[in-house]
Parts: C-alpha cells; structure tokens; sequence
C-alpha cells in the first residue's frame, strides 16, 4: 500500500485524515483505490473520462508526476504520493 | 546602473544586513535600486510590505482595490481599527512610510486586469503575487511571462501554504518554470470553496508571506537559492513541510497575450450567471414582512454548522453539499426560502434542487444573512 498525502482542502472528503493508504501498482490504480474508498473525493481528483484533473497535481516522492511516467508511473509498496491542488487564498 | 548612496541614518538603520559577509552594502544597493509590486495588501501583503519596506526596497508599488474591513484585522497586520474603511493602499503606503521613510510607494488603487496590468507591471524588476483569487493569479502570471518579470508566488488556504518562484531566469539564461507549467488550468468554481466557506487561520499569511518576502529579497540581490522549479509547502495543522519539484510542461503553450481571466476561470460574472440560470429571489425586507405575518414557509439555511454557530435565523441547517440527499426534507407544497452566508451557496442550492428534483416554489433569500443583519436586525453579528 502507498501512503498518500491529503492537502486540507480535499480533507473533508477523507473523514480528516491527512494520510490515507492506497492500492494499486501505478499511479491511476492507486488514485482510482483512493476514489473507490472515498466516492465523495473521486470529482475532485478525476473528471468525467477517468482522468486526473488539470488543478490537481500528483507528485511520486517529490517528482511531479508528469516528469515520470505520468499516471503509468508505478509505485511501490512505501511510495509516498502528494497531492497538491491550486489554492488561490492570500489578500483574503 | 547609477551609482546607488545611502545617507548615515540609512546605513544605521540596515547595519544588520551590512555585516552579514554575503550580504553586506552591495545587497542592499541592490535592495535600493530594486522595484517590486505587491499585487493585493491583504493577509500576504501585510507581511510582505512591511518586511520589504524594512529591508530597504527602494521602490515599493502596491495594487488593491478594496477598503480596509473590521474582518480584515485577524491577519492583516498592516492595518489598524483607525484604518477600517480607508483604501487598503492608502493605508498601507501610510503604515509603511510610517516604518521607513527612506523609500518610494507608489500606489494602484485599482483592479489588476488585462487592459491595465502590462502598464503597471513593465515598470518593476520583480512582481510577489498576493492575490485571493484565480483570474488574477493567472493574469499576473501570464503579464510576468510577457514582460519578462520573475513572478514570487505564495498562496494560502486555511492551513495550507503554497510558496514558488516562477519565470525566473537563471544566470545561464535558462528560464523557471512559471504557474502555468504547475497549474495549467484553474479549477472550475464549485470544485473549490469560496472565500466565505474556506477561512484562513490568522498567523499563515504571517508565516507564509514572511517566505514570500524573503524570496523576493534573494531573487534581488542573488544571495542563495531562490525557490526556482520547487514548490514549497506548508501544512499548519501537522507542522509538516515539504519542497517539490516543478518541472517544465513541454506541452504548455508560449504565453504571447493576455486573455479575458475571468471567463477562462469560468466564473460568470452576476450578470451573466443571471442570464444563465435564474432564481427567484425574496428581499429580506419581504421575508420580514412574511416573518411579521407569520406566513407559513419553510426556511433551510446551506451554510456550515460553524457559521450556524455565529449567527442564525433558525433556519433549518442543510449544508450546501447535503442538500441533494437531504431533499426529501425540503417542502414540495409551500413556499421555501433558502439562504447561506451572502446568497451565492444558496442560488447553488436552488439550481441544483430545481434541475434534479423540479423544484418551483424555491426563493433566494438575496443577500443571505449578511443583508439581514445590515437591512433588518442590526443586532446580528456580520461575518
């Protein structure tokens, strides 16, 4: 199982837990786990055809995802992902 | 580049800068000769005027366009209760001379916006965006890359911080990575909570603008490693930190022009959103009068129990992303009001419930409770 790091804003979709476990062997196995345990957090992650969202980035260790494999980077059983969403806050 | 003097109180007042080896008189000519824009003065900006007035930055431009509110004082450090309902800029170019007034603030009492941001902008080596919102962010990230501007990104969101330093060009010419290779497109509105629901604990813009800050004060003197295709983040609630790594879209379009942010963010202004979808609204001088007479109607209210908690009109509490579920609790046969915070999370609701479930007899309360407590029982608190 990789560990995956919940920012605070997806966090009400995940009971408030900031680290959740997930299965899978890549990346997309392991955010459609994530989705499946949490159905409220599945929008926010994947849009319509299955995919991961534009405004969410995925980081492998600290490697962006997207200088990988993309979603077909595989993990192991202690990879540690991110997620990191686009946050807008600060004058407010 | 002229040669850059400082008279005897000035070299006392940054003697702290100028023992520091790496550092010393050359930085601060540099500090001197440099000219950064604070987009926003609110709870980043505060920080960030402040500790770059007191470092030295010679010239200092700040964009806001609001007024300084009672709300504002939880974070907004830079201002105090005799500047509520002043021009945020006008009082923070007071507090900052206030702090040295050995520098230049010019002030943009102004939206940044596609027509004006180029012009304001091309005057400055360095922009630190502390804006609340993603048209702007977009829009000052895409005026940076066309001017060639190093862009010193920081953004918070209740616990969270984000700090980066985007299109900067490195002493080999190679350009950073800028918000767009991070975030290629803005999340759609409904993805993300609005300012009113989100909130934002008081001490993180403190803390996060303070890096913000000191980024800016790197990027302009070249001491150490400017925060250059990493992204630094910091979760309040577990003390954790962690830097990623950004890299370069190869996809990512070249940046050329500005576009309407406003619509790319997809966020319909109130005219066109009413052209969109419209609801039926009640004033909340009728909803008194319905109150007054007694009248039977159902109330719900769709904002959070917390905000319940500060003030209530005994509504009955269905949070906004509850209340597809919850349906079967609204009435069908009479009227029903419904109301959040300002009237927008209730418009939501209203739109929702009528395309899934035909609802016809559901009413906005225009303005939600804040209009209430302005127009109807000046007694309630406002949040």
């Amino acid at each position: 199982m990789s560990k995956v790091i919940i920012p605070t804003p997806l966090r009400k979709f995940t009971n408030q837990e900031a680290t959740v476990e997930a299965a899978g062997g890549t990346v997309l196995e392991a955010v459609n786990d994530l989705a499946g345990q949490y159905p409220a957090l599945s929008k926010h992650l994947l849009d319509d055809g299955g995919n991961i969202r534009s405004f969410i980035r995925i980081f492998v260790g600290d490697e962006d995802i997207i200088s990988l494999d993309k979603e077909a980077t595989k993990i192991e059983n202690d990879t540690v992902i991110s997620i990191v969403p686009a946050i807008a806050g600060g004058s407010m | 580049m002229e040669k850059i003097t400082f008279s005897q109180a000035e070299l006392e007042r940054y003697s702290r800068h100028l023992i520091i080896p790496e550092f010393n008189i050359e930085g601060q000519r540099k500090l001197k000769a440099a000219k950064v824009l604070v987009v926003g003065s609110g709870g980043l900006g505060s920080p960030l005027l402040l500790y770059l007035a007191a470092a030295g930055v010679g010239t200092i431009g700040i964009v806001d366009f609001d007024v300084v509110d009672e709300s504002n004082l939880q974070r907004q450090v830079l201002f105090g209760v005799e500047s509520v309902g002043q021009p945020k800029v006008e009082a923070a170019k007071k507090r900052i001379e206030a702090l040295n007034p050995h520098i230049q603030v010019n002030i943009y009492n102004t939206h940044l916006n596609s027509e004006n941001a180029l012009d304001i902008i091309k005057d400055y080596d360095v922009v630190a965006d502390g804006t609340d919102n993603f048209p702007t962010r977009y829009l000052v990230n895409d005026a940076c890359c066309i001017l060639g501007k190093t862009n010193v990104y920081a953004s918070i969101f209740r616990f969270d911080g984000q700090v980066s330093v985007f299109n900067y060009k490195k002493k080999n010419g190679e350009l950073g990575p800028n918000y767009r290779d991070l975030f290629p497109e803005p999340p759609p509105p409904g993805l993300v909570p609005s300012c009113a629901e989100g909130g934002v604990i008081g001490v993180l813009p403190g803390i996060i603008g303070s890096l913000q800050a000191n980024e800016v004060i790197k990027v302009i003197t070249g001491v150490g490693e400017p925060l250059v295709g990493r992204l630094f983040l910091f979760d309040a609630l577990r003390f954790e930190t962690r830097v990623l790594k950004i890299a370069k879209n190869p996809d990512l379009e070249p940046i050329t022009e500005l576009i309407d942010y406003v619509q790319f963010c997809g966020m319909p202004d109130e005219e066109a959103a009413a052209v969109v979808k419209p609801v039926k609204e009640i004033s909340v001088q009728d909803f008194q009068k319905l109150l007054d007479e007694k009248a039977d109607f159902q109330l719900i209210d769709v904002r959070e129990p917390h905000e319940y908690d500060i003030v209530a009109l005994d509504g009955e509490l269905i949070p906004l992303g509850d209340i597809l579920q919850n349906s079967n609790k609204i009435q069908k046969d009479k009227q029903v009001i419904i109301h959040c915070r300002s009237g927008a999370r209730s418009a939501t609701a209203i739109r929702e419930l009528e395309a899934n479930f035909g609802f016809e007899n559901l009413y906005n309360l225009k303005g939600g409770v804040k209009a209430y407590a302005e127009e109807i029982d000046t007694s309630l608190p406002i949040y």
